[in-house]
Protein backbone atom coordinates (compact mmCIF):
# COMPACT_ATOMS: atom_id res chain seq x y z
CA UNK A 1 0.00 0.00 0.00
CA UNK A 2 1.57 3.62 -0.76
CA UNK A 3 0.25 6.53 1.35
CA UNK A 4 -0.03 8.62 -2.64
CA UNK A 5 -2.37 8.79 -5.70
CA UNK A 6 -1.06 6.14 -7.52
CA UNK A 7 -2.68 6.48 -11.39
CA UNK A 8 -1.75 4.95 -14.63
CA UNK A 9 -0.11 6.56 -17.42
CA UNK A 10 -3.29 6.96 -19.22
CA UNK A 11 -4.75 9.15 -16.69
CA UNK A 12 -1.61 11.24 -16.82
CA UNK A 13 -1.72 11.99 -20.33
CA UNK A 14 -5.70 12.91 -19.33
CA UNK A 15 -5.01 15.57 -16.94
CA UNK A 16 -2.92 17.91 -20.19
CA UNK A 17 -5.46 19.69 -21.34
CA UNK A 18 -5.26 21.29 -24.93
CA UNK A 19 -3.82 24.59 -25.16
CA UNK A 20 -1.73 24.11 -21.84
CA UNK A 21 1.51 25.27 -21.12
CA UNK A 22 3.70 22.49 -20.91
CA UNK A 23 7.18 21.56 -19.05
CA UNK A 24 9.68 19.53 -21.25
CA UNK A 25 12.99 18.17 -19.47
CA UNK A 26 15.80 18.12 -21.17
CA UNK A 27 17.11 14.17 -22.29
CA UNK A 28 19.23 14.03 -19.72
CA UNK A 29 16.82 14.84 -16.77
CA UNK A 30 14.15 11.89 -17.26
CA UNK A 31 12.55 12.12 -20.22
CA UNK A 32 8.29 10.90 -19.91
CA UNK A 33 8.03 9.09 -23.00
CA UNK A 34 4.93 6.47 -22.23
CA UNK A 35 3.11 9.47 -21.04
CA UNK A 36 4.12 11.43 -24.47
CA UNK A 37 2.88 8.46 -26.51
CA UNK A 38 -0.80 8.57 -24.79
CA UNK A 39 -0.31 12.20 -25.24
CA UNK A 40 -0.68 11.78 -29.11
CA UNK A 41 -3.00 8.38 -28.68
CA UNK A 42 -5.28 10.81 -27.26
CA UNK A 43 -4.89 13.62 -30.10
CA UNK A 44 -4.14 16.37 -27.50
CA UNK A 45 -4.08 19.49 -29.80
CA UNK A 46 -1.99 23.35 -29.26
CA UNK A 47 0.24 22.44 -26.65
CA UNK A 48 2.55 24.70 -26.20
CA UNK A 49 6.12 23.51 -25.08
CA UNK A 50 7.87 25.26 -22.32
CA UNK A 51 11.38 23.32 -22.39
CA UNK A 52 14.33 23.06 -20.13
CA UNK A 53 16.62 23.63 -21.44
CA UNK A 54 16.10 22.05 -25.08
CA UNK A 55 14.14 19.20 -26.08
CA UNK A 56 14.84 16.20 -28.19
CA UNK A 57 12.82 12.82 -29.08
CA UNK A 58 10.31 13.83 -27.20
CA UNK A 59 9.72 17.20 -28.89
CA UNK A 60 9.84 16.44 -32.47
CA UNK A 61 7.37 13.67 -31.95
CA UNK A 62 4.89 15.90 -30.40
CA UNK A 63 5.00 18.16 -32.95
CA UNK A 64 5.61 15.81 -35.84
CA UNK A 65 2.62 14.14 -34.20
CA UNK A 66 0.58 17.71 -34.95
CA UNK A 67 0.51 18.31 -30.87
CA UNK A 68 1.64 21.66 -30.77
CA UNK A 69 1.41 25.50 -31.35
CA UNK A 70 3.90 26.82 -29.92
CA UNK A 71 7.41 26.14 -28.45
CA UNK A 72 9.86 28.00 -26.23
CA UNK A 73 13.05 26.63 -25.76
CA UNK A 74 17.11 26.85 -26.31
CA UNK A 75 17.19 24.01 -28.92
CA UNK A 76 15.57 20.99 -30.22
CA UNK A 77 17.79 18.10 -31.63
CA UNK A 78 18.08 14.51 -31.56
CA UNK A 79 22.05 15.09 -30.31
CA UNK A 80 24.48 12.79 -32.04
CA UNK A 81 21.90 11.26 -34.54
CA UNK A 82 21.41 14.89 -35.94
CA UNK A 83 19.27 17.35 -36.34
CA UNK A 84 15.26 17.21 -35.04
CA UNK A 85 13.71 16.50 -38.48
CA UNK A 86 10.12 17.01 -37.30
CA UNK A 87 11.11 20.44 -35.89
CA UNK A 88 13.01 21.60 -38.43
CA UNK A 89 10.28 20.88 -41.10
CA UNK A 90 7.33 22.40 -38.70
CA UNK A 91 9.04 26.16 -38.49
CA UNK A 92 10.68 25.88 -41.95
CA UNK A 93 6.65 25.52 -43.23
CA UNK A 94 5.75 28.18 -40.59
CA UNK A 95 3.33 25.29 -38.83
CA UNK A 96 4.44 26.18 -35.58
CA UNK A 97 5.28 29.42 -33.55
CA UNK A 98 8.64 29.66 -31.80
CA UNK A 99 9.92 31.49 -29.03
CA UNK A 100 13.70 30.96 -29.71
CA UNK A 101 15.60 31.21 -26.15
CA UNK A 102 18.57 30.78 -24.48
CA UNK A 103 19.30 28.22 -21.58
CA UNK A 104 19.91 30.77 -18.89
CA UNK A 105 16.67 32.55 -19.54
CA UNK A 106 14.55 29.69 -19.49
CA UNK A 107 15.73 28.87 -16.03
CA UNK A 108 15.69 32.41 -15.32
CA UNK A 109 12.04 32.48 -15.92
CA UNK A 110 10.73 29.47 -14.23
CA UNK A 111 12.76 30.65 -10.88
CA UNK A 112 10.99 34.12 -11.03
CA UNK A 113 7.97 31.75 -10.59
CA UNK A 114 9.26 29.99 -7.94
CA UNK A 115 10.13 33.46 -6.02
CA UNK A 116 7.26 34.91 -6.89
CA UNK A 117 8.12 37.46 -8.05
CA UNK A 118 7.12 39.37 -11.86
CA UNK A 119 10.85 39.38 -13.59
CA UNK A 120 14.17 38.01 -13.19
CA UNK A 121 17.14 39.59 -14.16
CA UNK A 122 19.63 38.29 -16.42
CA UNK A 123 23.41 39.09 -18.02
CA UNK A 124 24.27 38.85 -21.64
CA UNK A 125 21.48 38.41 -24.37
CA UNK A 126 21.66 42.49 -25.08
CA UNK A 127 22.86 42.53 -29.14
CA UNK A 128 21.18 39.27 -29.90
CA UNK A 129 18.81 38.32 -32.41
CA UNK A 130 16.90 36.30 -29.43
CA UNK A 131 16.65 40.02 -27.68
CA UNK A 132 14.65 41.33 -31.06
CA UNK A 133 12.38 38.69 -31.82
CA UNK A 134 11.07 38.42 -28.25
CA UNK A 135 8.59 41.04 -26.70
CA UNK A 136 7.89 39.65 -23.52
CA UNK A 137 11.53 40.77 -22.35
CA UNK A 138 12.79 44.35 -21.91
CA UNK A 139 16.11 45.81 -21.59
CA UNK A 140 16.41 48.33 -18.27
CA UNK A 141 18.81 50.42 -16.37
CA UNK A 142 20.34 48.19 -13.66
CA UNK A 143 18.80 50.52 -10.81
CA UNK A 144 20.78 49.53 -8.41
CA UNK A 145 24.07 50.91 -9.99
CA UNK A 146 26.56 48.07 -9.07
CA UNK A 147 28.68 47.35 -11.98
CA UNK A 148 31.82 49.91 -12.14
CA UNK A 149 30.09 51.95 -14.85
CA UNK A 150 27.12 53.20 -13.78
CA UNK A 151 24.67 52.71 -16.75
CA UNK A 152 24.47 49.32 -17.00
CA UNK A 153 21.79 47.68 -19.21
CA UNK A 154 20.25 44.46 -18.16
CA UNK A 155 17.64 42.51 -19.31
CA UNK A 156 14.70 41.53 -18.16
CA UNK A 157 12.80 38.55 -18.49
CA UNK A 158 9.02 37.44 -17.52
CA UNK A 159 7.62 35.08 -14.65
CA UNK A 160 6.33 32.02 -16.33
CA UNK A 161 4.30 29.40 -14.81
CA UNK A 162 3.27 26.51 -16.44
CA UNK A 163 -0.31 24.35 -16.30
CA UNK A 164 1.49 21.04 -15.82
CA UNK A 165 4.77 19.12 -16.02
CA UNK A 166 5.23 15.56 -16.35
CA UNK A 167 8.54 13.89 -16.29
CA UNK A 168 10.10 10.32 -15.78
CA UNK A 169 12.13 9.47 -12.42
CA UNK A 170 14.20 6.65 -11.00
CA UNK A 171 11.53 5.70 -8.23
CA UNK A 172 8.84 6.98 -5.60
CA UNK A 173 8.82 5.89 -2.20
CA UNK A 174 5.47 5.01 -0.46
CA UNK A 175 4.80 8.74 0.65
CA UNK A 176 5.15 9.72 -3.01
CA UNK A 177 8.09 11.39 -2.47
CA UNK A 178 10.41 11.10 -5.79
CA UNK A 179 13.90 10.71 -6.09
CA UNK A 180 15.38 13.11 -8.41
CA UNK A 181 18.95 12.78 -7.39
CA UNK A 182 20.76 16.09 -8.90
CA UNK A 183 18.87 17.35 -11.58
CA UNK A 184 17.73 20.15 -9.83
CA UNK A 185 15.97 21.49 -12.38
CA UNK A 186 13.42 19.24 -12.10
CA UNK A 187 12.51 20.88 -8.64
CA UNK A 188 12.69 24.24 -10.63
CA UNK A 189 10.19 22.50 -12.93
CA UNK A 190 8.18 21.56 -10.59
CA UNK A 191 8.08 24.61 -8.21
CA UNK A 192 6.84 26.83 -11.24
CA UNK A 193 4.12 24.28 -12.16
CA UNK A 194 0.02 24.13 -11.32
CA UNK A 195 0.47 20.28 -11.59
CA UNK A 196 3.19 18.11 -11.63
CA UNK A 197 2.76 14.33 -12.70
CA UNK A 198 5.66 11.73 -12.37
CA UNK A 199 6.13 7.94 -13.87
CA UNK A 200 8.80 6.07 -12.05
CA UNK A 201 10.96 2.96 -12.37
CA UNK A 202 10.44 1.69 -9.29
CA UNK A 203 7.89 1.92 -5.96
CA UNK A 204 10.00 1.44 -3.12
CA UNK A 205 8.65 0.21 0.79
CA UNK A 206 11.07 2.74 2.44
CA UNK A 207 11.21 7.55 3.51
CA UNK A 208 13.22 9.06 1.69
CA UNK A 209 13.34 11.65 4.54
CA UNK A 210 14.81 9.08 7.16
CA UNK A 211 18.55 9.03 5.09
CA UNK A 212 20.06 12.99 4.73
CA UNK A 213 21.65 11.64 2.22
CA UNK A 214 18.30 10.13 0.07
CA UNK A 215 16.36 13.53 1.17
CA UNK A 216 18.61 15.54 -0.30
CA UNK A 217 18.07 14.17 -3.79
CA UNK A 218 13.89 13.97 -3.53
CA UNK A 219 11.47 15.83 -4.70
CA UNK A 220 9.00 15.72 -2.22
CA UNK A 221 5.67 15.13 -2.38
CA UNK A 222 3.62 18.15 -1.27
CA UNK A 223 4.75 19.45 -5.49
CA UNK A 224 3.72 16.11 -6.87
CA UNK A 225 -0.34 15.54 -7.78
CA UNK A 226 0.19 12.03 -9.41
CA UNK A 227 2.39 9.42 -9.42
CA UNK A 228 2.55 6.43 -12.18
CA UNK A 229 4.49 3.46 -12.11
CA UNK A 230 6.35 2.82 -15.63
CA UNK A 231 8.81 0.45 -16.61
CA UNK A 232 11.09 2.17 -19.34
CA UNK A 233 8.88 5.08 -19.23
CA UNK A 234 11.69 6.90 -20.63
CA UNK A 235 13.27 5.05 -23.39
CA UNK A 236 14.42 5.16 -26.39
CA UNK A 237 15.97 8.14 -23.84
CA UNK A 238 17.98 7.10 -21.41
CA UNK A 239 17.83 6.89 -17.32
CA UNK A 240 20.85 7.71 -15.22
CA UNK A 241 21.66 4.76 -13.24
CA UNK A 242 19.01 2.49 -15.37
CA UNK A 243 18.91 2.47 -18.88
CA UNK A 244 21.35 4.11 -21.66
CA UNK A 245 19.70 5.96 -24.69
CA UNK A 246 18.51 3.40 -27.43
CA UNK A 247 21.22 4.02 -29.64
CA UNK A 248 19.20 1.84 -32.64
CA UNK A 249 16.32 3.13 -31.72
CA UNK A 250 17.45 6.58 -32.65
CA UNK A 251 18.68 6.03 -35.65
CA UNK A 252 15.65 4.29 -36.93
CA UNK A 253 13.96 7.53 -35.93
CA UNK A 254 15.75 10.23 -36.91
CA UNK A 255 15.81 8.46 -40.59
CA UNK A 256 12.30 7.99 -40.77
CA UNK A 257 11.44 11.61 -39.37
CA UNK A 258 13.24 12.81 -42.38
CA UNK A 259 9.33 12.85 -44.12
CA UNK A 260 6.28 13.42 -42.54
CA UNK A 261 4.90 9.91 -44.34
CA UNK A 262 7.90 7.60 -42.62
CA UNK A 263 7.44 9.01 -39.84
CA UNK A 264 3.55 8.56 -39.61
CA UNK A 265 4.44 4.85 -40.03
CA UNK A 266 7.16 4.84 -37.53
CA UNK A 267 4.52 6.26 -34.92
CA UNK A 268 1.74 3.95 -35.91
CA UNK A 269 4.13 1.40 -35.22
CA UNK A 270 5.53 2.46 -31.81
CA UNK A 271 1.86 3.36 -30.86
CA UNK A 272 0.50 -0.25 -31.64
CA UNK A 273 3.59 -1.97 -29.88
CA UNK A 274 3.53 -1.87 -26.27
CA UNK A 275 6.93 -1.13 -24.96
CA UNK A 276 6.17 -0.09 -21.60
CA UNK A 277 5.04 -2.23 -18.95
CA UNK A 278 2.43 -0.25 -16.19
CA UNK A 279 1.49 -2.36 -13.68
CA UNK A 280 -0.68 -1.00 -10.45
CA UNK A 281 1.36 -2.55 -7.74
CA UNK B 1 55.55 6.35 -35.76
CA UNK B 2 51.50 5.46 -36.33
CA UNK B 3 49.03 7.44 -38.35
CA UNK B 4 47.51 10.20 -36.81
CA UNK B 5 43.89 11.08 -37.51
CA UNK B 6 42.93 14.35 -38.42
CA UNK B 7 40.41 15.14 -35.54
CA UNK B 8 43.26 14.19 -33.61
CA UNK B 9 45.19 16.93 -34.42
CA UNK B 10 42.76 19.10 -33.95
CA UNK B 11 42.51 17.33 -30.38
CA UNK B 12 45.68 18.08 -29.60
CA UNK B 13 45.71 21.86 -31.23
CA UNK B 14 42.88 22.29 -28.97
CA UNK B 15 44.45 20.83 -25.77
CA UNK B 16 47.44 23.49 -25.99
CA UNK B 17 44.83 26.44 -25.98
CA UNK B 18 43.77 25.41 -22.41
CA UNK B 19 47.28 25.63 -20.82
CA UNK B 20 46.72 28.44 -18.34
CA UNK B 21 43.09 27.32 -17.11
CA UNK B 22 41.66 25.64 -14.57
CA UNK B 23 38.34 24.82 -15.67
CA UNK B 24 37.18 24.11 -18.44
CA UNK B 25 33.14 23.38 -19.13
CA UNK B 26 32.34 21.27 -22.19
CA UNK B 27 28.46 21.68 -23.55
CA UNK B 28 26.52 19.79 -26.05
CA UNK B 29 27.48 17.95 -29.02
CA UNK B 30 31.14 18.68 -28.53
CA UNK B 31 33.07 15.85 -28.56
CA UNK B 32 36.34 17.11 -30.10
CA UNK B 33 37.06 20.27 -27.47
CA UNK B 34 35.27 17.36 -24.69
CA UNK B 35 38.11 14.88 -26.05
CA UNK B 36 40.98 18.13 -26.11
CA UNK B 37 40.18 18.86 -21.89
CA UNK B 38 40.33 15.78 -21.02
CA UNK B 39 43.40 15.03 -22.77
CA UNK B 40 44.91 18.46 -20.64
CA UNK B 41 43.72 17.44 -17.78
CA UNK B 42 45.71 13.82 -18.12
CA UNK B 43 48.82 15.22 -19.15
CA UNK B 44 48.75 17.67 -16.06
CA UNK B 45 47.11 15.03 -13.39
CA UNK B 46 51.13 15.04 -11.85
CA UNK B 47 51.80 18.46 -12.42
CA UNK B 48 51.19 21.93 -9.71
CA UNK B 49 48.20 23.39 -12.64
CA UNK B 50 45.62 20.96 -12.61
CA UNK B 51 43.04 21.29 -14.61
CA UNK B 52 39.05 20.42 -13.80
CA UNK B 53 37.05 19.15 -16.45
CA UNK B 54 33.36 19.44 -16.56
CA UNK B 55 31.69 17.86 -19.21
CA UNK B 56 27.89 17.99 -19.05
CA UNK B 57 26.74 15.42 -20.77
CA UNK B 58 28.42 12.97 -18.67
CA UNK B 59 27.61 11.26 -15.19
CA UNK B 60 30.93 10.87 -13.87
CA UNK B 61 32.92 14.13 -14.99
CA UNK B 62 30.04 16.70 -14.41
CA UNK B 63 31.20 17.99 -11.72
CA UNK B 64 27.48 20.11 -11.08
CA UNK B 65 25.02 19.43 -8.37
CA UNK B 66 22.23 21.78 -8.65
CA UNK B 67 20.81 20.88 -12.02
CA UNK B 68 21.49 22.53 -15.64
CA UNK B 69 21.37 26.24 -14.41
CA UNK B 70 24.93 25.48 -12.13
CA UNK B 71 27.01 25.51 -15.55
CA UNK B 72 25.05 29.29 -16.28
CA UNK B 73 25.45 30.56 -12.55
CA UNK B 74 29.22 29.32 -11.97
CA UNK B 75 29.96 31.08 -15.84
CA UNK B 76 28.63 34.34 -14.27
CA UNK B 77 30.57 33.90 -10.94
CA UNK B 78 34.13 33.74 -13.05
CA UNK B 79 34.54 29.92 -11.82
CA UNK B 80 35.03 28.90 -15.84
CA UNK B 81 37.77 29.59 -17.64
CA UNK B 82 36.91 28.49 -21.22
CA UNK B 83 34.03 27.18 -22.97
CA UNK B 84 33.73 26.13 -26.63
CA UNK B 85 30.65 27.54 -28.92
CA UNK B 86 29.73 26.59 -32.63
CA UNK B 87 27.34 27.87 -35.15
CA UNK B 88 25.86 27.12 -38.25
CA UNK B 89 27.62 30.25 -39.17
CA UNK B 90 30.54 32.57 -37.68
CA UNK B 91 31.07 36.00 -39.60
CA UNK B 92 34.24 38.28 -39.32
CA UNK B 93 33.22 39.96 -36.37
CA UNK B 94 32.97 36.70 -34.09
CA UNK B 95 29.32 36.82 -34.30
CA UNK B 96 27.60 33.31 -34.03
CA UNK B 97 24.32 31.73 -35.37
CA UNK B 98 23.02 28.55 -34.37
CA UNK B 99 19.40 28.84 -35.06
CA UNK B 100 19.29 28.83 -38.82
CA UNK B 101 20.15 30.38 -42.37
CA UNK B 102 17.69 32.71 -44.38
CA UNK B 103 15.50 35.06 -42.85
CA UNK B 104 13.91 34.55 -39.12
CA UNK B 105 11.97 32.90 -38.09
CA UNK B 106 11.02 30.51 -41.00
CA UNK B 107 13.89 30.19 -42.27
CA UNK B 108 15.18 28.28 -45.24
CA UNK B 109 17.13 25.71 -43.14
CA UNK B 110 16.31 25.62 -39.39
CA UNK B 111 18.98 24.32 -36.82
CA UNK B 112 19.15 23.10 -33.30
CA UNK B 113 18.71 26.59 -31.48
CA UNK B 114 21.43 28.93 -29.51
CA UNK B 115 21.76 27.20 -26.30
CA UNK B 116 23.36 29.07 -23.73
CA UNK B 117 25.52 30.92 -26.00
CA UNK B 118 23.73 33.91 -24.84
CA UNK B 119 25.09 34.11 -21.64
CA UNK B 120 28.28 32.48 -22.18
CA UNK B 121 29.79 34.17 -24.76
CA UNK B 122 29.11 37.28 -22.36
CA UNK B 123 31.25 36.04 -19.28
CA UNK B 124 33.27 33.08 -20.22
CA UNK B 125 36.66 35.00 -20.32
CA UNK B 126 38.08 32.46 -23.13
CA UNK B 127 35.69 31.69 -25.64
CA UNK B 128 36.59 29.14 -28.06
CA UNK B 129 34.63 29.13 -31.46
CA UNK B 130 35.18 25.34 -32.91
CA UNK B 131 33.82 24.65 -36.11
CA UNK B 132 35.26 21.63 -37.85
CA UNK B 133 33.71 22.29 -41.69
CA UNK B 134 35.84 25.78 -42.87
CA UNK B 135 33.65 26.97 -45.63
CA UNK B 136 32.17 30.08 -47.33
CA UNK B 137 28.68 28.70 -45.78
CA UNK B 138 29.75 28.30 -42.03
CA UNK B 139 32.34 31.59 -42.20
CA UNK B 140 30.26 34.19 -43.50
CA UNK B 141 30.61 37.59 -43.84
CA UNK B 142 27.42 38.31 -41.62
CA UNK B 143 25.49 35.80 -40.17
CA UNK B 144 21.52 35.72 -40.90
CA UNK B 145 20.53 35.42 -37.48
CA UNK B 146 22.86 36.49 -33.90
CA UNK B 147 22.28 34.21 -31.51
CA UNK B 148 24.97 36.08 -29.32
CA UNK B 149 27.11 39.00 -30.67
CA UNK B 150 30.74 38.94 -30.90
CA UNK B 151 31.20 42.51 -29.31
CA UNK B 152 29.11 44.29 -27.11
CA UNK B 153 28.94 48.73 -26.07
CA UNK B 154 30.44 49.65 -23.03
CA UNK B 155 27.55 49.68 -21.05
CA UNK B 156 27.33 45.99 -21.28
CA UNK B 157 28.28 43.69 -18.55
CA UNK B 158 30.87 41.69 -20.51
CA UNK B 159 34.51 40.01 -19.27
CA UNK B 160 34.17 37.16 -21.45
CA UNK B 161 33.77 36.80 -25.19
CA UNK B 162 35.79 35.00 -28.01
CA UNK B 163 39.23 34.49 -27.99
CA UNK B 164 40.30 31.77 -30.89
CA UNK B 165 38.14 30.39 -33.57
CA UNK B 166 39.52 26.79 -34.67
CA UNK B 167 38.34 24.95 -37.80
CA UNK B 168 39.94 21.74 -39.53
CA UNK B 169 41.78 24.04 -41.78
CA UNK B 170 43.21 26.77 -39.27
CA UNK B 171 43.43 28.57 -36.00
CA UNK B 172 42.36 32.52 -35.72
CA UNK B 173 42.81 34.64 -32.64
CA UNK B 174 40.18 37.23 -32.11
CA UNK B 175 41.05 40.94 -31.35
CA UNK B 176 38.11 42.89 -29.85
CA UNK B 177 39.56 46.73 -30.71
CA UNK B 178 40.65 45.75 -34.27
CA UNK B 179 37.15 43.86 -34.39
CA UNK B 180 38.52 40.95 -36.33
CA UNK B 181 40.18 37.61 -36.79
CA UNK B 182 44.04 36.91 -37.28
CA UNK B 183 45.40 33.72 -38.31
CA UNK B 184 47.73 32.39 -36.25
CA UNK B 185 48.31 28.40 -37.41
CA UNK B 186 47.41 26.52 -40.45
CA UNK B 187 46.60 22.83 -40.84
CA UNK B 188 49.35 21.52 -43.22
CA UNK B 189 47.05 20.04 -45.76
CA UNK B 190 45.67 23.18 -46.86
CA UNK B 191 47.70 26.22 -48.22
CA UNK B 192 47.14 29.79 -46.79
CA UNK B 193 45.11 30.74 -50.15
CA UNK B 194 42.64 27.91 -49.88
CA UNK B 195 41.92 29.13 -46.34
CA UNK B 196 41.51 32.62 -47.76
CA UNK B 197 39.12 31.10 -50.59
CA UNK B 198 36.89 29.03 -47.78
CA UNK B 199 36.61 32.06 -45.54
CA UNK B 200 33.61 33.98 -46.04
CA UNK B 201 35.23 37.09 -44.32
CA UNK B 202 38.28 38.47 -44.59
CA UNK B 203 40.96 38.54 -41.47
CA UNK B 204 44.41 39.96 -40.83
CA UNK B 205 47.48 37.32 -42.07
CA UNK B 206 50.33 36.63 -40.00
CA UNK B 207 54.14 37.08 -40.83
CA UNK B 208 54.41 34.67 -38.18
CA UNK B 209 52.31 32.03 -39.47
CA UNK B 210 52.50 28.40 -38.14
CA UNK B 211 51.49 25.21 -38.67
CA UNK B 212 49.36 23.04 -36.60
CA UNK B 213 51.66 20.65 -34.50
CA UNK B 214 51.65 17.14 -35.16
CA UNK B 215 51.06 15.75 -31.51
CA UNK B 216 53.57 13.45 -29.84
CA UNK B 217 53.40 10.04 -29.67
CA UNK B 218 53.42 10.09 -26.08
CA UNK B 219 50.36 12.38 -26.91
CA UNK B 220 48.77 10.00 -29.21
CA UNK B 221 49.34 7.27 -26.77
CA UNK B 222 47.23 8.97 -24.24
CA UNK B 223 44.61 9.83 -25.94
CA UNK B 224 43.71 6.57 -27.84
CA UNK B 225 44.68 4.23 -24.54
CA UNK B 226 43.32 6.75 -21.90
CA UNK B 227 40.67 9.08 -23.46
CA UNK B 228 39.00 6.97 -26.22
CA UNK B 229 37.44 4.94 -23.42
CA UNK B 230 36.34 7.81 -21.64
CA UNK B 231 34.86 9.68 -24.72
CA UNK B 232 32.69 6.51 -25.73
CA UNK B 233 31.07 6.99 -22.61
CA UNK B 234 29.33 10.18 -23.06
CA UNK B 235 29.54 10.55 -27.18
CA UNK B 236 29.67 6.85 -27.97
CA UNK B 237 29.18 7.15 -31.74
CA UNK B 238 32.20 9.53 -31.87
CA UNK B 239 34.36 7.34 -30.18
CA UNK B 240 33.45 4.18 -32.18
CA UNK B 241 33.81 6.30 -35.30
CA UNK B 242 37.30 7.43 -34.50
CA UNK B 243 38.73 5.14 -31.74
CA UNK B 244 36.85 1.69 -32.17
CA UNK B 245 35.44 1.04 -35.44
Amino acid sequence: MVNFDLMTVETIASKVEDNSLIGIPADYSGVPMSVTIEIIKRKKRNLRLYCLPLTTIQGDMLIGSGCVKEIETAAVTLGEYGQAPRFQDAIENSKIKIKDSTCPALHAQLQATEKSVPFMPLRGIIGSDLYHNRKDWSVIDNPMKTHSKDDEKIVILPAVQLDVLIFHAAKADINGNVQIGRRRELATLAHASKKVYVTVEEIVNEDFFECELKASATLPSLYIDGISLSKNGAWPCGLTDYYTLDSEEMNKYAKAAKHQETFDTYMENFISQSFYSNNLI
Amino acid sequence: MTEVLQPEILISEISNLLRDDRHVAIGAASPIPGSAALLAEEERRNSDSKLKVTILHSQKFNNFTDGSRELFDASAQGRIDTFFLGGVQIDGEANINLVGTGRYPKLEKRFSGSFGSALMYFVVPKIILFREEHTPRTLVKKVDFISAPGISPPNVYRPGGPKYLITNKALFSFNKKDKNFKIEKINPEFTLDEVIKSTGFEFKTNKNLKYFNMPSQKRIDILRNLIAPKVLNFYPQFAKKLWFN
